[in-house]
């Protein structure tokens, strides 16, 4: 399974159950200067693979996950690229044709679950309307199958859950509801952004762990967003690191923890704290925040905070490479050697 | 327990209504001039105001006049109007059901056009449509309801004719009363040209004293359906894929209602007010006019009875409204 590709691969790839190419997302408000979101950012996700999409807050990925389920504000957002699906670009698809399949082929777990779920209306009804929109079942059945999927995802007591309300279950409970929600139907691909950063840390592994049995067991493909390292090491197979709205670089887990060629890769994985390390010792921070980075139009984002940033990084936009595998857009990588 | 609820709650009103009493009563006695110079106008004297003081019991302290009205209040006597000599109860129960009719049928258009407008106004947010709503309705709490009232009487009744002017029915029609509510009596006799005939006297005042209450609440509903879109709960309703009626009805307006009903309810002070003034302008002969009449003839009885009984209603319609609040929001706790 390769996992690298380049922005010129054609539309469909064989194997590829979503190929997301040249994703960009401008929002422009009326008396604003647009903000590009995404930056012509691609990859790849094959049938019940787990890909990673890493990056700090506001690097864009919550908008790509956005633009891929189209859950994008119609006005006001220019979405451009393609997002293939079975062949069909999700993004020329009628409102109509795309709200078929949200739920049903794709689906969606979000951040903050006391939030994301209704509070007026029961937990067991949340989950039936989702079955009988796309399975079209009857009411009993969907209860009964409603039932099922709560206790799969390991809320206890599940037949008198249904009829209880978001405030009345733990944040944990929540989150356990919505992805019994998102997987009710099967879908072939999930998108988790950020699923557990609402949590306690205790809940959290547990929280992982489901998604992680849920996605073998049905077979389903995951496109996991987050922040966290951690969450990437335990997770994904394939991760893309993303920076100012582009991918700065992509390799497999083990290759990209190892040796991360990409300054920022290098920044994030020193930043982690480690057991190991001597007591008092400060822990490596990425210099600089978001908010410091160039347009990517002429220059390297990252260059303002890069410790390795040569001349060529303000003047000349770095492209994409891929070799051996691993997908990089960096003027002076880390050496293959470093670490 | 949604029944000791209610208790506690009526429980509570007690208190209120006693210190309203004591600052009614104490109001309106600080106020200049009294029932008997009112009442005797220029032919007062000395002598004559101080006679009927008297009789009316003005002559005794503040406060065993105060103890005396209430001893007699919690009975639910209330006194005799100083104007008319009858009880102010038989008057306020013959007057009541007018005001409440015009209100009833108030607050109807108000709400049932308030909340579809200010719901087509947040889809159509920052389009003509929204604008043109919303520059409405500040035009709507801004028009005094004495001068729309005039306004709309002189155009669609005056010039036009096609309302009455003034009136709650036609003379010719020679209704039954039954319950005093002009629209409910023609139905309850099958008499259904009475029915019609005060629908028809009830459109212009009604339309008059919809403004305000209808301009808040399209302005409140838009306001909490545009919040309520951009919450995380609808988005993961979209994301669901469930039909856009769906995520409209079940998701976006059914939490976008719940301040919207809040509203609804502290509309009902603001309402009765208006109904005075409407009252006025159309000659309804509800409480708005009994009260007109108190004010400049200085009528205490009536005064208190009509300001007590306008408190009373006011919390009581909050009180169900604060029920049907927990209805529809499972997270209001009844206690
Ligand atoms: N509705 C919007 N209007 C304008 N700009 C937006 C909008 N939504 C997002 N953005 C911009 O898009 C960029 C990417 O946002 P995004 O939410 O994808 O970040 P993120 O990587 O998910 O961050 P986080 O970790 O904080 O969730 C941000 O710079 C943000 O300012
Ligand atoms: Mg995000």
């Amino acid at each position: 399974m390769t996992a690298a590709h380049s922005a010129a691969a054609p539309l469909t790839e064989t194997g590829a159950l979503l190929s997301v190419r040249d994703l960009r997302v401008v929002f422009q408000r009326r008396g604003e200067p647009p903000t590009v979101a995404v930056d012509g950012v691609s990859f790849d996700v094959a049938p019940g693979q787990v890909v990673g999409l890493v990056g700090e807050s506001g690097c864009g990925k919550s908008v790509t996950s956005m633009a891929v389920m189209r859950l994008l504000p119609d006005r006001g957002v220019r979405v451009g690229g393609s997002v293939v699906m079975d062949g069909v670009d999700l993004l020329t698809l009628s409102d109509d044709e795309m709200r078929r399949r949200r739920g049903r082929d794709l689906s969606m777990v979000f951040q903050d679950p006391l939030t994301s779920l209704n509070p007026v209306i029961p937990i067991g009804l949340q989950v039936t309307e989702v079955l009988r929109r796309h399975r079209g079942m009857n009411k009993e059945a969907a209860r009964k199958a409603a039932a099922e999927l709560l206790e799969r995802v390991g809320i206890p007591d599940p037949r008198r859950r249904l009829d209880s309300y978001p405030h009345q279950l733990s944040g944990g409970m929540r989150q356990r509801a919505l992805i019994a929600i998102a997987l009710a139907c099967r879908p072939r691909l999930l998108i988790a952004d950020e699923p557990t950063t609402a949590l306690d840390v205790t809940i959290q592994a547990q929280i992982l762990e489901l998604l992680k049995e849920l996605v073998r067991e049905t077979g389903a493909a995951l496109i996991m967003i987050t922040h966290d390292l951690g969450v990437v090491a335990g997770l994904c197979e394939t991760v893309n690191v993303l920076y100012g709205g582009r991918i700065v670089e992509r390799a497999q887990r083990h290759r990209l923890f190892t040796t991360p060629r990409h300054p920022y890769t290098h920044g994030l994985l020193r930043s982690i704290p480690r057991l190991d390390a001597p007591p008092g010792e400060e822990l490596p921070a990425i210099r600089g925040s978001v908010v410091d980075n160039l347009p990517w139009a002429d220059n390297c984002a990252f260059a303002p905070r890069c410790p390795r940033a040569v001349e060529r990084c303000v003047g000349v936009s770095p492209e994409e490479e891929t070799t051996g595998g691993r997908l990089l857009r960096c003027h002076n990588p880390v050496p293959a050697s470093a670490d | 327990m949604m029944l000791r609820f209610v208790l506690r709650r009526l429980v509570q009103v007690i208190p209120t209504l006693l210190l309203l009493s004591v600052l009614v009563f104490a109001w309106l006695r600080s106020l200049p001039g009294g029932p008997a110079s009112a009442f005797l106008g220029d032919r007062a004297t000395p002598e004559s105001i101080a006679n009927l003081n008297r009789l009316l019991g003005l002559d005794q302290p503040i406060w065993v006049q105060y103890f005396r009205f209430l001893g007699r209040a919690v009975t639910g006597d209330f006194g005799a109007s100083t104007i008319t000599g009858e009880p102010v109860m038989v008057e306020i129960g013959r007057a009541l059901p007018a005001t409440i009719e015009l209100s009833v049928a108030a607050l109807l258009i108000a709400v049932v056009l308030g909340i579809p407008l200010g719901y087509v106004a947040a889809r159509h947010r920052g389009r003509p449509l929204d604008v043109a709503t919303v520059v409405g309705t500040l035009f709507g709490v801004a028009v005094p309801v004495f001068f729309l009232g005039y306004v709309l009487k002189d155009v669609f009744a005056v010039d036009l004719g096609w309302f009455p002017p003034s009136g709650r029915q036609s003379v010719a029609v020679d209704a039954t009363d039954v319950t005093g509510f002009a629209v409910l009596d023609g139905i309850m006799t099958r008499e259904f040209d009475a029915s019609l005939d005060a629908l028809h006297h009830l459109v212009l005042p009604a339309v008059v004293l919809a403004t305000i209450p209808l301009a808040v609440i399209v302005r409140i509903t838009r306001a909490s359906v545009l919040d309520v879109m951009d919450s995380d709960f609808v988005r993961t309703a979209n994301s669901k894929g469930l039909a856009p009626g769906t995520v409209r009805g079940r998701h976006v307006l059914r939490n976008a209602l719940l301040p919207v009903s809040t509203t609804i309810g502290l509309q009902v002070g603001l309402l009765l007010a208006g109904a005075v003034l409407t009252e006025r302008v159309f000659v309804w002969g509800g409480i708005g006019t009994l009260l007109a009449d108190a004010i400049t003839l200085r009528d205490y009885p009536r005064l208190q009875a009509i300001l007590l009984l306008g408190a009373l209603i006011y919390v009581l319609v909050n009180l169900l409204v604060d029920l049907s609040y927990a209805i529809i929001d499972p997270r209001v706790r009844l206690s």
